[in-house]
């Protein structure tokens, strides 16, 4: 039997053993505690142990289970709160109460509940790998279908169980393999968390996850199957903005990953998520919601493991056919845990003391998202928002640097807008996406035909306000001709009216597409009604007498979601005001 | 059978080192006994088949290869655990130093803690209303939260703590047990007594428990402090179910601390030296605040750390303001301009605020307040950046209305004094009378109805004598 020969913090050594694979977990000590294989040489096998490693003695036996270090997927993932490595912290804590104690073994899903489920082969029919043999309503608003696993060879069913209650760990169906084997097809299925599922094919990138959040559907789009990071010195809401995403964007499911941050958001997660309804199928957050918690102060080699648990159960349900978004809070952690690991590791370390393959491992993560066709057919799609927390609020340390290179959206989050109260304090000119050409088509269809040719002008007055302000600064706004004082005005209306969202008010929490353009329409008819009352000789006084810069800034308020024919009635009003002023025929917007 | 080992094979700082040792479990405890009886602490950091290697918490002074005796105890760290520990004074390793005999323990505790499980853990929603104007209605303290105070050398940190553990309203209305937990970290020994002073003033000693590790006591043993300290937070707050505050000073004497440590141990150092797990090792304490279901009693943290040279961007500040729910920062301008507390509101941040606050909680217009003074404080800064180039005369009629603004927020809201305790109502009742200095347009955050009913600029020029 294989003994421990050392500790060091969470890394073990086995001498002169030849008895272990890399990535294979093992168990631990005479607690059993969960680990996984990171180093094999002929001499020392090195283990991670996910759990806490005190009171452990050389000498305590290691046991090796023969598989790589796997997630079990199957029903009863969706509403469920996970540890790093899949345990569920609901079964923990009765288990060990409200401290999680160490080698507690428990199932990653409830083995007790029964599913009912619907076989959707019969006897006699072919199944290929990542084709659904059963489906069960695992929430009220997800089906779970069981597929074949993509290791399994394709066969013919040989049997069926007929519909009704089973329990995960059932049989269901059994399944004659063209090698001649007979398999039995229960409701779950294991994958090596570190492995990305197949699929047949990624498609193009050409349909965006509407946020309802203006500054990010507008200014800086994501598309499902894309990638976004989301870097900010504390304080700037990164944990708000990863929040408000994952309630409100048009995912059929989410993966919220809580990687080394505070308890206390996690558990406001599940309060909340529990409270709030989602418009679109009016059940609860928590029916379309996985969490995996690992707060700051649970064992740092899971925190490394958490994020491929995450993107693991998030690629099981793409493969089904729905469209996912995974919040990673905060990829920094993660990448501070390889830090840690690799320190213990004694490795030559690269930048900062990160490992020199700290780039490869955050390519390999965003490259697991994706918009695919799936084993089976369907389309599906990975998007992974990832959260960065730069080391002294400075966005040229490693991860930022390394995570922007593999990342298509980049949402910067600015302190001195955090400062001044500003959420999201996403930061327009810093701020981008290269999503926004392939996602044109979508917004010219489905929104408005000129919604890019208006979404580019609020754009370009932001722009022109930032090199305005340069002179501001230095001289203050009188020395401006008043052309440009009116578009600092208005750009003021952008900035407080548009890009600032409240995410506590009913309306503002979440603002559609359509909203979002009717906004934008409103406040361009006033910059160019404005700027046509100038060359007729009306002062910027007078303008701004008109009161409809504070109007324009409570639309969001005061046009309810529900009411865009109020659009109308505003845009008559602000014509007639004008054509009042100006004395003569109104201009057409 | 009791295993001693006598002699040790190596000594580099603060780490020893033996030889042909079994049976020993990694974090354990050790006691090493000199030639002349004194004992010391030390604790395994590293194991493998025939060797430990252990951390002597009182220092390696004096230890020699062949001058002592070491026992291992078999267990990691425990303190023992009992509500008599109110009212006494520990060394930071949690030996009584007041002359008051031994603790009979009602039980012991593992100092490292454990994680709280996420599903175990009540969100905090109760207010603490600590009579201070700056943080009441712009960062306010919630019971369960880990809220610090960045501050630098100098800066009066410590009586800002001090008068938020006087004016603090911790007991609820069922008048439940509340108590403070005090960890020194290398401070001076005029601040320690300072703080001590001031528990007796204000009647509170025989509720605090202190733990006390000055700048002279040995750099090991700081890191025992703070868990200490914890573990008796924890123990009367989740099984006594009392309302605990623990106050932590200082957190950056810590970190160095820890930093000395891990590189007598030679570990390869992440930023400015500290060790790459500098941010775990913080958040195992900072974590260790919050509220549990099914307990009525709760642990609330104000760490105190001093920013080397007021950089905010320093690890220390740096990671702890990612685990914290916010922070409160001092700023030297202002307190160089006489302004005490010398809040610096703008970076400054309280989490939780928003789900403690409100109707119910504190006042229904609470956060529209909160955000509005937030927005025009911010363009404060700018009007007087402005000013400085073109001069205050130049201003145009709104910059120079939050320029005064500025400087009445200073010296009514913010410096309020040691001895002011003011009400939630006080307190939002004198922001409303600011923001009413303030052009009615330029109040963008504040809807109609809130308008109507606190926007009264004629109050406001009687209030502070405008013209």
């Amino acid at each position: 039997m294989d003994k421990i020969y050392s500790i060091n913090g969470p890394i073990v050594k086995v001498r002169n053993t030849k008895s272990f694979s890399m990535t294979e977990m093992v168990f631990v000590g005479n607690k059993r505690l969960i680990s996984e294989v990171i180093g094999v040489t002929s001499e020392v096998t090195t283990i991670q142990v996910y759990e806490g490693t005190t009171g452990l003695m050389p000498g305590e036996p290691v046991v090796g289970t023969g598989a790589p270090m796997s997630a079990l997927l199957g029903p009863g993932i969706i509403t469920n709160i996970f540890d790093g490595i899949e345990r569920p912290l609901r079964a923990l804590n009765e288990l060990t109460g409200a401290f999680i104690g160490d080698g507690a073994e428990v199932s990653a899903l409830d083995t007790e509940r029964k599913f009912a489920v619907t076989l959707s082969v019969k006897p006699g029919d072919r199944l290929a790998p990542g084709e659904v043999y059963c489906t069960c309503p695992e929430t009220p608003v997800v089906t779970h279908k069981c597929m074949l696993s993509p290791l399994s060879e394709p066969g013919e069913i040989v049997w069926t169980a007929g519909d009704g209650e089973y329990t995960v760990n059932d049989t269901v169906a059994r399944l004659r393999t063209d090698s001649g084997k007979e398999v039995g097809l229960t409701l779950c299925q294991k994958w090596p968390i570190r492995t990305p599922r197949p699929s047949k094919e990624r498609l193009p990138i050409d349909r965006p996850l509407v946020t309802g959040q203006r500054v990010i559907d507008t200014i800086a789009p994501i598309a499902k199957g894309g990638t976004a990071a989301i870097p900010g010195g504390f304080g700037t809401g990164k944990t708000m903005t990863q929040h408000q995403l994952a309630k409100w964007c048009d995912a059929d499911i989410i993966v919220y990953i809580g990687c080394g941050e505070r308890g206390n958001e996690m558990t406001q997660v599940l309060e909340e998520f529990s409270e709030l309804i989602d418009p679109r199928t009016g059940r609860p957050l928590t029916d379309r919601t996985v969490l995996i918690a690992n707060t700051s102060n649970m064992p740092v080699a899971a925190r490394e493991a958490s994020i491929y648990t995450g993107i693991t159960l998030a690629e099981y349900y793409r493969d089904m056919g729905y469209h996912i978004a995974i919040m990673a809070d905060s990829t920094s952690r993660w990448a501070e845990a390889l830090r840690e690991l690799s320190g213990r590791l004694e490795e030559m370390p690269a930048e900062e003391g990160f490992p020199a393959y700290l780039p490869s491992r955050i390519s390999e993560f965003y490259e697991r998202a994706g918009y695919v066709r799936t084993l089976g057919g369907s389309e599906g799609s990975v998007s992974i928002i990832g959260a960065v927390s730069p080391q002294g609020s400075d966005f040229s340390e490693p991860v930022t640097q390394n995570t922007k290179r593999f990342v298509r959206c980049f949402w910067a989050l600015d302190k001195s807008l955090a400062y001044a109260r500003h959420y999201p304090a996403i930061n327009w000119t810093t701020s981008y996406s290269e999503y926004t050409d392939d996602l044109a088509g979508y917004f010219k269809a489905n929104v408005a035909p000129d919604f890019m040719e208006v979404r580019q002008k609020i754009a370009n007055i932001l722009v022109e306000e930032n090199k305005l302000m340069e002179i501001v600064k230095l001289m203050g706004a009188d020395v401006l001709p008043d052309d440009q004082k009116m578009l600092i005005e208005t750009a003021r209306v952008v900035r407080v009216g548009f890009l600032q969202q409240n995410a506590y008010h009913k309306d503002d929490t979440y603002v559609p597409l359509q909203k979002q353009y009717s906004m934008m329409k409103l406040i361009l008819r006033f910059y160019e009604h404005s700027q046509d009352a100038l060359s007729k000789g009306i002062s910027v006084a007078a303008i701004m007498a008109g009161g409809w810069c504070d109007k324009l800034i409570k639309i969001k308020y005061d046009i309810p979601n529900d009411k865009p024919e109020m659009f109308d009635t505003y845009a008559q009003d602000m014509d007639n005001d004008f054509s009042a002023l100006t004395g003569g025929a109104a201009v057409g917007a | 059978m009791e295993l001693k080992y006598i002699g040790l094979n190596e000594i580099n700082g603060p780490l020893v080192a033996l030889d042909n040792v079994s049976g020993i479990g990694y974090d354990e405890m050790a006691e090493l006994r000199l030639a002349d009886g004194t004992k010391r602490l030390g604790r395994v950091v590293e194991v493998s088949e025939n060797r430990a290697v252990l951390q002597v918490f009182e220092g390696t002074k004096g230890l020699s290869l062949v001058n002592t005796t070491t026992r291992f105890e078999g267990k990691p760290m425990e303190l023992p655990l009992s509500k008599e520990m109110l009212g006494r004074i520990f060394s930071g390793a949690g030996k009584p130093i007041d002359g008051l005999g031994d603790i009979y323990a009602e039980k012991y505790a593992d100092i490292n803690g454990r994680p709280l499980n996420p599903v175990s853990r009540e969100y905090p929603r109760n207010y603490i209303n600590t009579g201070i104007s700056s943080i009441d209605a712009l960062m306010t303290l919630i019971r369960g939260q880990k809220l610090p105070i960045f501050s630098g050398s100098g800066l009066s940190h410590n009586k800002l703590a001090v008068q938020i553990v006087r004016q603090a309203k911790i007991a609820d209305e069922n008048g439940q047990d509340f108590a403070i937990v005090f960890g020194a970290m290398g401070v001076k020994n005029d601040v320690a007594d300072y703080f001590k002073r001031s528990f007796e003033e204000t009647g509170s000693l025989q509720r605090v428990a202190m733990f006390l590790n000055m700048s002279n006591d040995p750099i090991i043993e700081r890191i025992l402090t703070p868990r200490c300290a914890l573990t008796l937070a924890e123990y009367l707050a989740f099984e006594l179910n009392m309302h605990i505050l623990v106050i932590l000073t200082d957190m950056t004497a810590y970190a160095e601390a820890l930093r000395e440590f891990s590189s007598s141990k030679g570990e390869i150092p992440a930023r400015k030296g500290y060790p790459g797990y500098l941010y775990s090792d913080l958040a195992s304490l900072y974590e260790r605040a919050g509220v549990v279901k099914g307990s009525g009693g709760s642990v609330t943290q104000i760490p105190i750390l001093t920013m080397p040279n007021d950089d905010i961007t320093h690890p220390v500040p740096d990671l702890t303001g990612y685990i914290t729910e916010g922070q409160i920062v001092l700023d030297r301008d202002l307190d160089q301009r006489g302004v005490y507390p010398a809040v610096s509101v703008l970076p400054s941040l309280s989490r939780l605020m928003k789900d403690g606050i409100g109707e119910g909680y504190t006042r229904e217009d609470h956060q529209t307040c909160a955000n509005q003074l937030f927005a025009a404080y911010a363009r404060v800064s700018d009007a007087r950046s402005l000013a400085s180039v073109i001069g205050e005369e130049e201003l145009s009629s709104a910059d120079k209305s939050y320029l005064r603004f500025g400087e009445l927020f200073e010296k009514h809201f913010i410096d309020q004094g040691f001895d002011t305790n003011r009400s939630v109502e006080e307190t939002l009742d004198l922001g409303w009378l600011l923001l009413s200095t303030l052009p009615e347009q330029e109040l963008d955050r504040v809807d109609s109805d809130h308008l109507k009913k606190y926007y009264d600029p004629q109050r406001a020029a009687e209030f502070f004598g405008l013209n």
